[in-house]
């Protein structure tokens, strides 16, 4: 019966898709561009839902917070450490841009271990609702300590990485801030996967989510091997808050909280806990958003984009709370 | 209490029986001076909560010095009454069957357009009166008697509650609590874009729908009661006394179901599942079933609250519906205690209080005493409630997670041991 219901959708998603793509190709592959670069900076924050849940099976919902401040932070930095305009020197943008990054993905690291330290650490034994709200919670306070240092206004940067076209077939074109989103989001992911797959840490971190105990008694440091998961985390989450700056050019207090919600749905449609999902999820999500929102043919458009991506959300943890790759869960059973 | 119990377990019932028998004696010699110390707080408390808005009452009190600022106006009193009557429909879900919701705003809103379907002048297609005080019977639209509304309202809501229970009550803990609170976003976007379903205006889109009847007696009744009863609460003098009043009725009412609901087979049902989900469907309680019912009573009394305040407000507007007032209502439940009733009333007078008023005047004082002359501005308090009430929250998690005001059953839980799964162990 599901899976009749999948079918069907899923055909008429493709019907969907090929109408438009038939349509008008040359929209259709623009829009997909745009679709994949959002869906880039989605994965990141995505990852950092995933690595939280992966290993404590907590929902940080604090997670999307901590992105919109570290990219807050960021546009404070470029504006006023180093100064720059629409038109400063090449130089300068890539000097600032590094270090900006690197600035980004220390305060988010290290603010997401000061939330799990403050206030997850004391609620590992505690019933899992309570870790919930708790999370809850932190989100607001995290929300709000952008809204004491930013106010309620948008901040903008001009546009650094500039919107010329890096190459154009007929009307299809792919401009170098789009390019840019994709060059830095694959290493990122690389290094991710490498780091969780290859290193000591990694290693420390997979034993960890299976099973706590048991790896304490191995010898790992299970509170180190937290902190560094929510170390992780954070970083991913100040390199997509700097990453959505560069690429939007504006943000503010709350864009972490919807984004947030949007980033975690891409997480559970990978299936929650799976790396790779997440990554999957994300530019999935990304994609639906823009194929929504930018085609022509039968597209409800932007106004019903929230109900459709949460619409997606509830699908997926009612139907398959797997998700897409991830494994099986007790709580779909 | 079966045949088959050991010698000791009916040892231990007689005595119990023997203890219950002393105790009904002893009841029975000082049963109304016992019934009376343990009545007249709340009589007091009553008598209070009904004169407070009274003109004189209001105005002495609000006159006081040093702290008559701190006391709301019947208008603020009678929204801090329906949000907390919201929380305490909530805190039957989360509270007793210990369920989280993250989408309660859904049955506000529900409640609310109801009222705005059924009692104003939205559907001007039609003309269509029933038992309506006050009201120009030529009026385009459907104007059913509030009253009616309200429990028309709560049974919509109460369907709604079901439809969204349904799929989603099968997943555990922290998944159902995401669908709702996909629900409580999909709801208020629905409502903003429902202006034109193949034409058909259903929600007049984020105008809102406004005026909304007021509730009232009509003329007979008004006649029966020699003026007691008004004919209709908006045209009446004292609208808002009337409001408060009715809110209060409502809010007995509602404390009234959920605590005797408590106690009936259902409540206690719910209580087993919130314990112990497996331990309780292999004592035959239908998990589904009992979940389900949880989701519907809480929700059917935050369709009344809701229709009422869109009553009060005559209007209901989408941007009224954001999660933030989801999070509002839990952090009343959980501030009071889950599941405490009394815990859940004082949270939310208590924070129903800081959202309209108190953290304005707080917040003004603090900066004429302390922030103005000391930094040389001024803060604006209300803007940070949200981050106020995330500390609470987790401030009350880590420190005192049964709440103000702890109910008995909950404390015991919280204190002798976890039968939730505790957050990062799987579950096998």
């Amino acid at each position: 019966m599901v899976g009749l219901l999948g079918l069907v959708f899923l055909i008429l998603l493709i019907v969907w898709l090929g109408v438009n793509f038939i349509k008008d190709p040359q929209e259709f592959i623009n829009v997909f561009f745009v679709g994949l670069t959002r869906g880039a900076v989605y994965a990141l924050i995505a990852l950092g839902y995933t690595l939280v849940y992966g290993i404590l099976q907590l929902i940080n919902f604090a997670h999307g917070d901590v992105f919109a401040l570290s990219g807050l932070v960021a546009s404070w930095i470029l504006l006023n450490v180093f100064d720059v305009t629409g038109d400063s020197d090449a130089g300068l943008i890539l000097l600032a841009i590094p270090v900006t990054l690197i600035a980004a993905m220390a305060l988010a690291s290290s603010l997401n271990v000061t939330i799990e330290f403050v206030g997850y650490r004391r609620l590992r034994h505690a019933p899992r609702l309570a870790a919930l709200i708790t999370a809850i919670g932190m989100s607001f306070i995290v929300q709000n300590i952008s809204l004491i240092l930013f106010d309620v206004n948008y901040q903008s940067i001009p546009r650094l990485i500039p919107n010329s076209n890096v190459f154009q077939i007929g009307e299809v074109a792919l401009q170098w801030n789009k390019l840019f989103v994709l060059l830095l989001t694959v290493p990122v992911l690389l290094a991710l996967s490498w780091m969780v797959r290859s290193t000591r840490h990694g290693k420390a971190m997979r034993a960890t989510s299976q099973d706590r105990d048991a790896s304490a008694m191995m010898g790992i440091n299970v509170n180190r091997t937290i902190s560094f998961t929510f170390a992780l985390a954070g970083a991913l989450a100040g390199a997509a808050g700097l990453l959505f700056l560069l690429y939007f050019t504006t943000m503010r207090y709350d864009t972490g909280f919807e984004l947030g919600l949007i980033a975690f749905t891409a997480a559970v449609l990978g299936g929650i806990g799976n790396l790779t999902g997440a990554v999957l999820g994300g530019i999935l999500i990304g994609l639906i958003q823009e194929f929504n929102e930018g085609l022509v043919w039968a597209t409800p458009g932007g106004d019903w984009t929230r109900s459709i991506v949460f619409g997606i959300l509830i699908a997926i943890l009612v139907f398959r709370p797997s998700g897409l790759l991830g494994e099986q869960t007790p709580e779909g059973e | 209490m079966t045949e088959s119990q050991t010698p000791e377990k009916q040892d231990d019932q007689t005595r119990l029986s023997s203890v219950l028998a002393q105790r009904t004696q002893r009841g029975a010699g000082r049963g109304g001076a016992d019934l009376a110390r343990s009545l007249a707080p709340l009589v007091i408390l009553l008598t209070i909560a009904i004169i407070y808005p009274l003109e004189s009452v209001n105005t002495w009190v609000r006159g006081l010095p040093a702290i008559g600022e701190y006391f709301p106006t019947p208008g603020s009193a009678v929204i801090i009454i329906v949000f907390t009557m919201m929380a305490i429909g909530l805190n039957v879900v989360v509270g007793y069957a210990g369920l989280l919701d993250l989408g309660y705003v859904a049955f506000y809103a529900a409640g609310a357009y109801m009222a705005g379907w059924l009692a104003s002048q939205h559907f001007e297609q039609v003309t269509f009166h029933f038992l309506t005080p006050g009201l120009n019977p030529e009026l385009p639209g459907i104007h059913i008697n509030l009253w009616l509304v309200l429990v028309l309202a709560g049974i919509f809501t109460a369907v709604v509650g079901i439809v969204i229970g349904l799929p989603t009550l099968r997943l555990r803990g922290d998944y159902l609590a995401i669908v709702t609170l996909g629900f409580g976003e999909i709801v208020p976007q629905f409502v903003r874009n429902g202006d034109s379903f193949g034409g058909f205006d259903l929600t007049a889109g984020s105008f809102g729908i406004t005026p909304i009847d007021a509730p009232g007696f009509g003329d007979g009744l008004n006649d029966v009661s020699a003026g007691l009863l008004p004919v209709n609460f908006q045209q009446s003098f004292d609208a808002e006394q009337l409001y408060y009043w009715a809110a209060l009725g409502l809010l007995l009412f509602t404390v009234f179901c959920c605590w005797r609901l408590r106690d009936s087979r259902l409540g206690r049902a719910w209580i087993a599942i919130r314990e112990d989900e497996t331990a309780a469907a292999a004592m035959g309680i239908p998990l589904m079933r009992t979940k389900t019912w949880s989701y519907a009573i809480g929700a059917f009394f935050g369709g009344i609250a809701g229709a009422y305040y869109a009553s009060f407000k005559s209007g209901a507007f989408p941007s009224d519906f954001y999660f933030n007032i989801s999070i509002f209502l839990l952090c009343m439940v959980i501030l009071g205690g889950m599941g405490s009733i009394w815990g859940v009333i004082i949270a939310g007078v208590i924070l129903g209080w800081l959202n309209i008023e108190g953290l304005a005047v707080i917040g003004n004082n603090l900066n004429n005493s302390f922030v103005e002359p000391v930094f040389d501005q001024r803060l604006e308090v209300p803007k940070y409630q949200f981050g106020i009430y995330g500390v609470i929250i987790v401030l009350m998690m880590l420190f005192r997670p049964t709440g103000l005001i702890p109910e008995r059953r909950r404390k015991l839980e919280m204190e002798e041991g976890v039968h939730d799964e505790p957050m990062g162990e799987r579950s096998v």
